[in-house]
């Protein structure tokens, strides 16, 4: 059974690379450039990854583990093991990455068709998977590290995918340098972890933590290092900024990379090491997620490009997970993960179908310059494309925290986690102010987004005629992925929508932190349960609230949007400029590293080397000159002619020096040594 | 036979050199392809030596021994352990390489591939000299023909270029004889490196000179001259003129193996001879290190000559290397005798300046071609090669990312290992350089942006693909580095006995008492 286990894994993780080798070297002889090369490859991932949950679900057992590793590299004292490991976690991840990236190989077809880059980006897709998979499947900080900066590099060819435009080239590269800042700290993390315990196994690690070999600030400090990589890839503040622009690439990599899987890598990582976090740690954790779905929420209320607001909507949801672990509930982080990509990932191929459509209506009408992925130009597509509408609807209510839909369940274990926290803890009061205050964000500006979409009269009425239902390729995911939204594929084998409990909570059960004196995980949920019903009544309430404020201003019209952007003064400026980050990260980062480089390499260049080093050369020439004037002057001429000729040959050797005649200084230099060798000798 | 296959490996080059003298000046093709015979051989042997290598015997193998000028006690010492081996390989790798790269030299042709085969045997018996004397004179005989390739098949500055690289060199060549005739008159008056290995660390220590420790002022006097070819900050700024002025088959072989014989004096002669002088010097090389890493990523950031970035990134790469090295301390009892983080350092020391070898050669091959079509390397001169030049493309990407320290490209896993070896014993500085790897990603994704994507160039839209040949000369090298980055095993084995061997040497050392 274990095997069976092994090489599945080992087929899901090599497969899209086969699929990426072969499109890159072959991909565009192929016939229909190869796409079936990656499809099928996923498919069959699929099939694997379906396999392993289906026996999974057949063991039914919360304790299930396997774990193989081989040696990597063995100097004698130093050694890289690297391995698998296979839990209930890793088979859910699997699964997880590949439906998502199934319907995104599918969902391209269409959407892609035509490119100019067809097979290069599902080649890309390919090592995307294939990296994603190496994360979820690592045992150790290593091959994590690895795949980690591996999907970096992934992302950074998907974002730049449509590299002619240079918004796309400076988001990939962007992108790919904010994950750096973050990796650095993953890795003095590691480094940290290694020093201490010598291993980079995350068993040995847990087991170091629990014995006390790595402790106190320094346990923190490595916590909260290794936590920075989580805080790139999983956009949060400060480290967010990549994230929006990362819109840039086609609207099915969004879905799955920047939506569904490669961002929640980051929750992913956090919920693996949420074991040997302290409590400092922790609380660092938590305030970096809250305030990131605080705050992220913000600036989604105001923005009009559809794909925007899905992107500070993704930043918001993961600073929710990250909250939850920083709160201790670190399954209803995994769990939010689970169910946000789902619907997520449906939002995204929704907008993508919208814009799909807009483009091509614009397309007709030779119009160039309008924004397709603009919502004041769109509205009343509901009867145009109701696929479309009713699957963005599902889970646009998932994610707003509605009863029936998935979201409600997952969300409402995180706000049941925090506001335990906080009742606990009352001295972090902030943080369910956050994670309430963003739900309220989240139903109104997911609810504004649906009305400025499909309902109202619409805002360019000579493209109306032309807007229409995207084809089956792309309405495929969209209906499944929309169903997965409903509450009951997470409660069966129960049918309560009000409850989390369920398949998913049996299998996935918190363990206890490994770092001596922390709260035990039955602690947790016994204190999470107490909250359960208020958190609910809360979040049901501020949920309302927002719903109902979006359809007044947005559906109903009763409430004037602009009048109360206008009330809102500077505030609303603040948002819609999400908060001026990308400029004063130019004005006070980039800019002054860019001078400063330039700075250095000018002082390199300009004054060291040609007056400092340069410098020596001329003293030397000047010396020697004076030498050479000295000996033809001062000796040869005053000197008898034995004597003077010898001092003239040996000015003329030095002047030699300076014309260049390189071969005479080197047989000096030798003949020279030998003569000391002599001296020495005799 | 198999006793003189050193012999073979450093005088085969020597030999096509006579072969080219026979040949007619105006024969240009069978010069060249005399000098892909002897080099090519060359490689061929290199492979053989490695096949033939023991990993497990940390000494010196395929020893050759002759009495040369007895009365000073010269002999003729060649020999290979774990940590030239890998240089050697790399050495007979990229003249071979450096032969095609060079295959469109038109002018002087003769001259020009005569001193590339004078220059090969000058590396090769540098890198397989077991005594100091012989070691001197082929570090010597190495410079003339570099001053000359570099003088005359130069760019525009290439005489100015040409003559500062030779004084630096010089200068630093003439620090190191100093040393060495002071080791040799303080240590029993014998050149042989082996010897001197035995009985260095304990004559030399207690001699004052001048109310200085000898050991002090000859690991410096040997520190700058090998430092001035590492480069280390500040004796760096020979390398950028040097590197952007020489014909690319030269910026090859001066980025991929000259860079590498300082750190490999560093590490045969100062470390092994004065195990004691790595206690008090250790820390001024992590140092040193994390400047270079930071001045060179730095420079490299602001400039706008693709070449001279890819200097400058070696630089930054260098420091790596010498932040690895400096880590062997910790091996000491006064730091916990942690064994591991030594080993994981020096390891990832010399990994370093062997995947630097590969891909700063790759990065400079694929420099010439560009250049060679649009006859210029202005970062900013370019645009949207992208779609023009896809295979092209391909190959920068890969070995910008190889650079760049990218997980899948040998160069990361021995970035990786400096750092987590010289984490326990200089957190700090490890933690200040790791601004590093931000920088060189900086670098490497600005300049790949500027250059290849965006709109088109109008300028360039007939700019001719990669051709089979330069494909030649790169992809052997991309394949190493890919190889090596999934598994370093192979390489890290043929390493480790040696390399455990000098930690041992430096853990049984101690500071230095006094001045």
């Amino acid at each position: 059974m274990d095997n069976i286990y092994i090489n599945s894994s080992l087929a899901i993780l090599f497969l899209p690379l086969l699929a990426f080798t072969i499109q890159i070297f072959i991909g565009k002889r192929l016939p229909r450039q190869g796409d079936w090369v990656s499809i099928s490859a996923i498919l069959f991932t699929l099939l694997l990854a379906g396999y392993m949950f289906i026996s999974m679900l057949a063991q039914y057992d919360p304790n299930f583990r396997y774990e193989s590793s081989f040696t990597w590299m063995d100097l004698g004292d130093f050694k890289i093991r690297l391995g698998f490991l296979v839990d209930n976690i890793t088979i859910i991840m699997l699964l997880v990455v590949a439906l998502i990236s199934s319907c995104t190989h599918i969902f391209s077809i269409k959407y892609l068709d035509g490119d100019i880059r067809y097979s290069r980006y599902y080649a890309y897709l390919g090592l995307f998977t294939f990296s994603m998979n190496g994360i979820v499947l690592a045992n150790n900080l290593v091959s994590m590290y690895i795949f980690w900066e591996l999907v970096g590099v992934s992302s950074y060819l998907l974002i730049g995918h449509w590299f002619e435009k240079e918004s796309a080239a400076n988001a990939a590269k962007k992108a790919f340098l904010t994950n750096r800042v973050g990796d650095i700290g993953f890795f003095i993390g590691i480094m940290t972890v290694f020093t201490a315990v010598g291993s980079f196994a995350f068993t040995d690690i847990f087991e170091g933590v629990a014995l006390g070999s790595i402790e106190g600030a320094t346990l923190t400090f490595a916590g909260i290092c290794l936590f920075a990589g989580a805080m790139g890839k999983s956009s949060q503040f400060p480290l967010h900024i990549w994230l929006p622009d990362a819109m840039e690439g086609p609207t099915p990599v969004s879905a799955l990379m920047h939506a569904a899987t490669m961002v929640a890598a980051g929750v992913y990582l956090s919920v693996r090491l949420f074991p040997l976090m302290t409590p400092d740690a922790l609380t660092f954790i938590a305030y970096i997620g809250g305030f990131t779905a605080f705050f992220a929420a913000t600036i989604a209320l105001t923005q009009n490009d559809i794909k925007k607001v899905l992107a500070y909507s993704t930043v918001s949801q993961l600073g929710y997970m990250i909250l939850a672990v920083g709160t201790g509930v670190y399954t209803a982080a995994f769990f939010h993960l689970l169910t946000h990509a789902m619907f997520k990932a449906n939002l995204f191929y929704g907008s993508g179908s919208v814009i799909h459509s807009m483009h091509h209506a614009l397309h007709k009408k030779h119009d160039h310059d309008t924004d397709p992925q603009d919502m004041r130009n769109m509205g009343g597509f509901k009867e145009k494309m109701p696929i479309t509408f009713w699957s963005m609807t599902i889970s646009t209510l998932a994610i707003a925290g509605v009863p029936f839909f998935s979201g409600f369940l997952s969300k409402d274990a995180i706000l049941g986690g925090t506001l335990s926290f906080a009742q606990n803890h009352p001295q972090h009061f902030l943080l369910p102010i956050f994670g309430f205050g963003a739900a309220a964000m989240t139903a109104f500006y997911m609810f504004r987004m649906i009305f400025m979409t499909f309902y109202g009269p619409s805002k360019m009425p000579e493209i109306y005629d032309d807007i229409h239902e995207s084809p089956r390729e792309m309405t495929g995911p969209l209906v499944l992925l929309g169903t997965l939204s409903i509450f009951v594929f997470y409660t069966l084998p129960y049918f309560n929508p009000f409850s989390t409990h369920g398949w998913f909570t049996d299998l996935i059960v918190a363990k206890d932190s490994f770092v001596p004196g922390n709260i035990s995980a039955h602690e947790i949920a016994e204190h999470a349960h107490h909250a359960h019903m208020p958190a609910m009544i809360l979040s049901l309430s501020v949920a309302g609230i927002g719903i109902l404020l979006a359809g007044l201003m947005y559906l109903k019209k009763i409430l004037s949007a602009d009048t109360w952007a206008k009330n809102s003064g500077p505030l609303y400026k603040l948002s819609l400029n999400k908060f001026y980050f990308d400029e004063n990260y130019d004005r006070f980062l980039y800019q002054p590293l860019m001078k400063f480089a330039d700075k250095v390499a000018y002082f390199d260049w300009e004054l060291y080397d040609k007056y400092f080093i340069n410098g020596f050369g001329k003293v030397t020439s000047w010396l020697s000159n004076i030498s050479g004037k000295f000996d033809y002057e001062g000796i040869d001429q005053g000197l008898v002619d034995g004597v003077g000729r010898s001092a003239k040959n040996v000015g003329h050797s030095l002047r030699n020096i300076q014309t260049g005649r390189i071969q005479n200084y080197i047989l000096y230099v030798l003949a020279g040594a030998i003569l000391m060798i002599i001296i020495q000798a005799v | 036979m198999e006793s003189n296959l050193l012999s073979l490996l450093v005088w085969l080059p020597v030999l096509g050199l006579l072969g080219i003298a026979l040949i007619p000046r105006h024969r240009t093709k069978e010069i060249k392809w005399m000098a892909a015979l002897a080099t090519g051989i060359q490689l061929v042997l290199a492979i053989v030596l490695w096949s033939k290598f023991d990993p497990s015997d940390a000494g010196m193998q395929f020893v050759e021994r002759a009495d040369w000028i007895p009365s000073f006690n010269i002999s003729y010492i060649l020999g290979v352990d774990g940590l030239s081996l890998p240089m050697v390989i790399l050495t007979a790798l990229l003249c071979f390489i450096g032969v095609f790269v060079s295959w469109k030299i038109d002018h002087a042709v003769k001259g020009y591939f005569a001193l590339f085969l004078l220059l090969d045997t000058g590396i090769m018996g540098v890198f397989v000299s077991m005594d100091f004397f012989l070691f001197y004179i082929f570090w010597e005989v190495m410079l003339l023909p570099m001053y000359f390739l570099i003088g005359i098949w130069g760019g525009p500055q290439r005489e100015y270029a040409a003559i500062k690289f030779f004084l630096y060199t010089l200068f630093g060549s003439v620090l190191m004889l100093i040393g060495i005739l002071g080791l040799y008159f303080t240590c029993g008056q014998t050149f042989d490196i082996q010897v001197l290995i035995q009985n260095a660390p304990e004559m030399l220590s207690g001699v004052m000179w001048w109310g200085m420790s000898a050991i002090k002022v000859i690991w410096v006097l040997l520190f700058i001259g090998f430092a001035i070819k590492v480069p280390v900050f500040p004796f760096h700024t020979w390398l950028p003129l040097a590197h952007v002025e020489a014909p690319t088959a030269i910026s090859v072989l001066l980025a991929g193996i000259l860079l590498k014989l300082g750190v490999y004096g560093i590490l045969r002669l100062n470390y092994g001879l004065m195990p004691d002088g790595v206690w008090w010097f250790a820390g001024a090389l992590a140092f040193l290190g994390l400047i270079n890493v930071v001045w060179g990523g730095l420079c490299a950031l602001a400039q706008t000559d693709l070449k001279k970035l890819v200097a400058y990134s070696s630089i930054n790469h260098m420091g790596y290397s010498l932040i690895g090295m400096a880590a062997v301390i910790a091996a000491g009892s006064a730091n916990g005798a942690n064994t591991t983080a030594a080993q994981a350092g020096l390891a990832g020391a010399v990994f370093q300046m062997f995947n630097h070898g590969t891909i700063s050669a790759m990065l400079f091959i694929l420099v010439g071609v560009i250049y060679d079509r649009a006859h210029h390397r202005e970062i900013n001169g370019f645009g949207g090669l992208a779609s023009q030049m896809p295979i092209y493309t391909g190959i920068t990407a890969l070995a910008f990312f190889a650079g760049l320290g990218l997980p899948g490209f040998s160069g990361f896993i021995s970035e990786a290992m400096c750092f987590i070896g010289a984490f326990p014993v200089f957190k700090g500085i490890v933690i200040a350089s790791t601004v590093g790897i931000l920088l060189n990603a900086a670098y490497f994704l600005w300049a790949f942006q500027r250059i290849f994507f965006g709109k088109l160039n109008d300028k360039y839209s007939d700019l001719a693909e990669i051709n089979s040949r330069e494909l030649f000369t790169v992809i052997p090298l991309a394949i190493i580095t890919v190889i090596l980055g999934v598994y370093p095993a192979p390489f890290l084995n043929l390493v480790k006995s040696t390399l455990n061997l000098i930690i041992e040497m430096v853990a049984s050392g101690s500071p230095i008492a006094g001045m």
